[in-house]
């Protein structure tokens, strides 16, 4: 018995490990960063538009907006295409169509995100250069790059919420006499809204955080984006290319950069799983 | 618009929807494959890089990748095993149940590159690991962990509640019957969940790159640097340093990327038939 106990208490304790990972992650990038926000200022820090590490000058306004920006292009291409493939195959596809289409959508998510970039870098960039005008690299190509990424995580998610419908909703409304989108714009979505929710916060997370493929393809200029083809520089694109050479301040500075992210990624998992929550109570 | 033709126009946008997704999945993997595979053969796999990956192979980058892979799955796999273990068998729903799982949801959100950074500086520079492969696998361990949980904790919970009773009916302690019922019962799920961990490994860059550096020389031991296939393919892509080695490499990737999600639909066709 002595033996089941031992084990009994070394699996409570391995059961720790994810929180006390994320509590260690918390930690550390917190202790290396705040110093320099609070030295800097909090307010200089998030509303300063000055970003010179060599005159110890550290404002990340303008790749806060450069992040809002690609975000916000992502999930305007991303959301809909999403939930329309959602709906495709929860409601439209034949089964064995719809069998095919799940791996393959999850398929996506495993290509490698430098993958994403350099694809977007080769094939994007010079069309929307030649297309649209503007140096190529640009919010534009950020957020075409990010909607595809993270099309899985919307897909999937709205997918799930939007079988956990119950049957008798659509029975309902189809003996009603509704036609069959009629009772998915009607009846099916709005019952499976809190899932898609969850769904586009996720993507919201993956798209703020995704950095390589970001990186390659957004150009990189530190300045405020006044049209979606101008280049930009987002929170992560410049910590993953300024680390590689960062020491003393300038390198606490793109901890703090961290700081930023990592409260704006603990807010979106938070309200996700409220949201999740909610939806499993009903 | 009309109710017929309203069903009529949404539902030939979800279907073009539907269909253009797929399109832009087989561009993907038809473009990196086309423009890669001229490049890839046995002497590409098996030989080393030369000026600075400009010719020659991706051998060491090889090693580096499955290096770091196998350090992350040693660790994340019994932890990950353990605490769905603890979750489904050893407790039920309680405040530390839920503080646990918001552990392991958070976790899952944590962009990889919040890991880089927490890696360089509590394993690289606080442990002292400096860029190794151990600092970069501890690393990836923690990014992977979540879906060790995920994955295992939904299989061990679809084993039938039944087996166990049978099992502490023959006078099973509770260790017994997870080891012989519900680990070998759960096995399929729990081995998805590993192989989605090393396709994340595998194609992880931002956290390897600042915690395993990029020395391209082949590891001694485990507290080498090491260059894995993904950041050797975003160095030679982003500073030009040859278009046709980076393809060759980004080519490889996809191959392991569709050979993981091959395994991965012939574990989860084995659990379908057998339930």
């Amino acid at each position: 018995m002595f033996r089941e106990r031992l084990i009994r208490y070394l699996l409570l304790l391995v059961a720790f490990s994810a929180l006390g990972s994320l509590a260690l992650i918390t930690l550390f990038i917190f202790k290396e960063g705040l110093p320099l926000i609070v030295k800097v200022g909090l307010w200089r820090f998030i509303f300063g538009s000055d970003w010179s590490p060599s005159r110890g000058s550290f404002g990340i306004l303008s790749m806060i907006i450069g992040s809002l920006w690609v975000t916000a292009g992502a999930l305007i291409f991303g959301v809909p295409l999403g939930v329309a493939v959602a709906i495709f195959t929860a409601e439209f596809a034949p089964p064995a169509l719809t069998a095919a289409v799940r791996p393959l959508i999850q398929l996506l998510a495993g290509i490698p995100s430098v993958i994403y970039g350099f694809v977007g870098l080769t094939v994007l960039i010079p069309r929307i250069q030649r297309y649209l005008g503007g140096p190529g690299p640009s919010a534009l190509a950020g957020a075409m790059v990010l909607a595809v990424m993270i099309l899985p995580t919307i897909v999937s998610i709205s997918e799930d919420s939007i079988r956990a419908v119950p049957r008798e909703y659509r029975d309902g409304a189809l003996a009603l006499g509704a036609t069959q989108w009629q009772t998915i714009w009607r009846v099916v979505l709005p019952a499976a809204r809190s899932g898609i929710l969850t769904s586009v916060i996720l993507g919201m997370g993956r798209a703020i955080g995704e950095t390589m493929a970001v990186i390659m393809v957004v150009g990189n200029a530190l300045a405020i984006p006044f049209s979606p083809l101008q280049s930009v520089t987002t929170l992560t694109s410049n910590i993953g290319l300024e680390m590689a050479y960062a020491t003393g301040d300038h390198r606490r500075a793109l901890f703090a950069t961290g700081v930023v992210l990592f409260v704006i990624i603990m807010a979106l998992s938070m309200s996700a799983s409220v949201m999740s929550r909610g939806s499993a109570r009903r | 618009m009309s109710a017929k033709t309203s069903q009529r126009v949404a539902k030939t946008l979800c279907w073009v929807a539907g269909l253009s997704t797929l399109a832009l999945l087989f561009f993907l993997l038809f473009y990196v494959l086309w423009r890669g595979l001229p490049a890839v053969n046995l002497r590409f796999l098996l030989s080393k890089p030369e000026s600075m990956g400009r010719s020659g192979g991706i051998f060491p980058t090889i090693v580096g990748t499955l290096a770091l892979t196998l350090v992350a799955i040693v660790i994340a796999v019994p932890a990950g095993v353990g605490t769905a273990i603890y979750l489904t068998e050893y407790t039920q729903e309680s405040t530390l149940t839920r503080l646990i799982r918001f552990g392991t949801d958070s976790l899952a959100g944590v962009p990889s590159i919040i890991f880089g950074l927490f890696g360089f500086v509590f394993f690289v520079i606080t442990l002292k690991m400096s860029w190794s492969i151990l600092a970069g696998g501890l690393t990836l361990a923690m990014m992977i962990l979540p879906t060790v949980v995920r994955t295992s904790e939904e299989a061990i919970r679809a084993v039938p509640h039944d087996l166990r009773q049978a099992s502490f009916a023959l006078g099973a302690t509770r260790w017994q019957m997870v080891t012989t019922v519900v680990l070998p019962g759960a096995l399929p799920g729990i081995v998805t969940g590993i192989v989605l961990g090393i396709g994340r490994s595998i194609g992880e860059t931002a956290a390897v790159i600042l915690t395993a550096g990029s020395s391209l020389g082949l590891p001694t031991s485990l507290l080498s640097p090491v260059r894995t296939m993904a950041v050797h393919f975003y160095i030679l892509a982003r500073e030009g340093i040859s278009d046709q080695a980076a393809w060759g490499t980004g080519a490889v990737l996809v191959i392991c990327v569709l050979l993981i999600n091959v395994v991965i639909n012939w574990l989860i066709g084995r659990m379908v038939v057998r339930r």
